[in-house]
């Protein structure tokens, strides 16, 4: 009869953030910043169909980092809690904080009892109403949770991503402020990123019920290169919005 | 409540009826014995739609009756089911408001998970099943008849599905009712409507055929100048749902209403 080695724990659990920090660090990395009008998510991704940056709720958006098919995954069961929940009580009893402490013990308890690790880094952003601040949830592999109120930083070399926004950070700047400044955060001194190497979303208070909306190629390009300033979006009267995407067809717009 | 995540082979996919079916939250419904007398419940009546070069129009009165006595003044019939579609009831109040809730749910719900919105003949499709699923309920006097119509978004125009009790879905050319007035206010869209009507008639045509319903029908609520109610009105265009405000509603009936006093029976 063979007796299994002993392996410390501390060395198992170094092993796995190991496994998990390398998966990460495998794939491009994203930018979450708080802007006048919201909050702006702006990934590096050249798939125009394999999101990385989502729609949770009304004012709920998911972001992550890794492997695909992992954070996809905990994408959909985020949108199943908050419809579940949003269908049980009501729609204002959907917060982004329960739903990133869920996200965290979830992954927590996969990276200490499962064999393998979630190689998967994500965001929760919600839009804040009624004075409230917008928030943050950055969620790591192993379950840590942090919030923040500024930016968030996701994926690999995040620490050289983070003194490029602190750097460039300003209170309340507009939104082509904002995307000019994560985009070059993203890029770092020695590259630049074209439109279609981007997957860019926003929250925004000017869109209604449900907050999120994506940035087509088109609008992308035009507010980077300042030929398009910080929309003012027209509000249209009552609940909805009548305004039209500029492009990407948005069937993620709301009525 | 902890993380929905199930195992592949028990995945509901993007169906959000499916998922609640797995919920705590899902209770199912009681049967009602057949023997005892169904208590009274609130009933919705009248709803129109009809198709104008632009979209399409849905309008529905916001009377509530229980028996011969009136339930509410102020309900609300039509609805936003998402951006491009709008559902409008008929029928037992309380499961029509909800099937209506779940409807709406099931649409955004497909939308976000699959990344794309359904088909308009998907979505009909979708009603439908709900209220096939609603037979039971409907057997023992509790019908839901919804309308659906909405913005065609591959062909280009405005489409309207009626529905019967077994959720029987049919296309309809040109216009619809349903409920205790439909009948009324189907012969009045039937005698203006023309293929090139405009917005503005379009509204015109809906709010007079519930004024005519309200007319011979008991249980069909008509403009109720002395508190303020109006019909609900919305059009469907490619612009998406758009509820018209209070202020133009009045206006068209205070216009109708006036036409009627100064010229008697024509329209």
């Amino acid at each position: 009869m063979t007796m299994p080695f002993y392996v410390a724990p501390e060395q198992v659990m170094k092993d796995r953030a190991e496994y998990a920090q390398k998966g990460i660090a495998r794939g491009r990395s994203l930018v979450a910043c708080v802007f006048a009008d919201g909050i702006l998510v702006v990934a590096e991704n050249p798939s125009r169909s394999l999101h990385k940056v989502s729609e949770i709720y009304d004012r709920i958006a998911f972001a992550g980092v890794g492997k695909y098919n992992e954070f996809d995954q905990l994408r959909v069961a985020g949108v199943r809690h908050a419809d579940t929940k949003g269908f049980a009580f009501s729609r204002e009893d959907v917060d982004a904080r329960s739903l990133a402490n869920l996200y965290a013990q979830f992954l927590g308890q996969v990276f200490t009892h499962e064999m393998k690790p979630l190689e998967v880094e994500i965001l929760v952003a919600e839009l804040g109403v009624d004075g409230k601040p917008d928030q943050l949830y950055h969620i790591a592999y192993e379950g840590t949770i942090t919030d923040e109120d500024r930016f968030a930083v996701l994926g690999g070399e995040t620490e050289t991503i983070s003194d490029r926004v602190a750097e460039a950070y300003q209170a309340d700047w507009p939104l082509d402020a904002a995307l000019r400044g994560a985009v070059a955060a993203l890029a770092g001194p020695d590259r630049t990123l074209e439109p279609a190497d981007l997957e860019v979303a926003l929250l925004s208070r000017a869109n209604g019920r449900r907050a999120f909306r994506r940035l087509g190629n088109e609008e992308l390009a035009e507010l980077l290169s300042g030929t398009r300033k910080a929309p003012r979006a027209p509000r249209g009267g009552g609940a909805g919005s009548t305004t039209t995407p500029d492009s990407d067809g948005g069937p993620l717009r709301s009525e | 409540m902890g993380l929905p995540l199930f195992p592949p082979g028990d995945d509901p996919g993007p169906d959000f009826a499916a998922l609640i079916r797995h919920s705590d939250h899902y209770r199912p419904r009681p049967v009602v014995d057949g023997n005892g007398a169904m208590p009274a419940v609130a009933h919705g009546t009248t709803v129109v739609a009809l198709r104008f070069a632009e979209g399409v129009v849905m309008a529905g009165d916001r009377r509530a009756t229980e028996g011969n006595i009136i339930a509410h003044r102020a309900m609300e019939k039509v609805f936003p089911a998402d951006r491009h579609s709008a559902v409008a009831i008929a029928g037992a109040a309380g499961p029509a408001v909800e099937m209506v809730k779940l409807f709406q749910t099931q649409l955004e719900h497909y939308e976000k998970v699959e990344g794309v919105a359904l088909s308009l003949e998907g979505k009909a499709n979708q009603l439908g099943q709900m209220v096939r699923e609603h037979l039971p309920m409907a057997m023992q006097g509790l019908v839901v008849v919804p309308l659906f119509c909405g913005f065609d978004l591959r062909l280009g125009g405005g489409r309207i599905f009626t529905y019967d009790v077994t959720g029987g879905h049919f296309e309809e050319a040109d216009f619809a009712a349903t409920g205790s007035g439909g009948r009324d206010a189907r012969n009045t869209i039937k005698l203006g409507w023309r293929g090139d009507l405009g917005r503005a008639e379009s509204i015109e045509l809906a709010v007079r055929a519930l004024y005519e319903a309200a007319d011979e029908d008991s249980a069909t609520g008509g403009p109720d100048l002395v508190r303020g109610i109006f019909p609900v009105v919305a059009t469907v265009t490619s612009q998406g749902y758009d509820r018209l405000a209070d202020a133009e509603v009045a206006q068209s009936f205070t216009a109708l209403v006036q036409r009627r006093s100064l010229g008697g029976g024509d329209s």
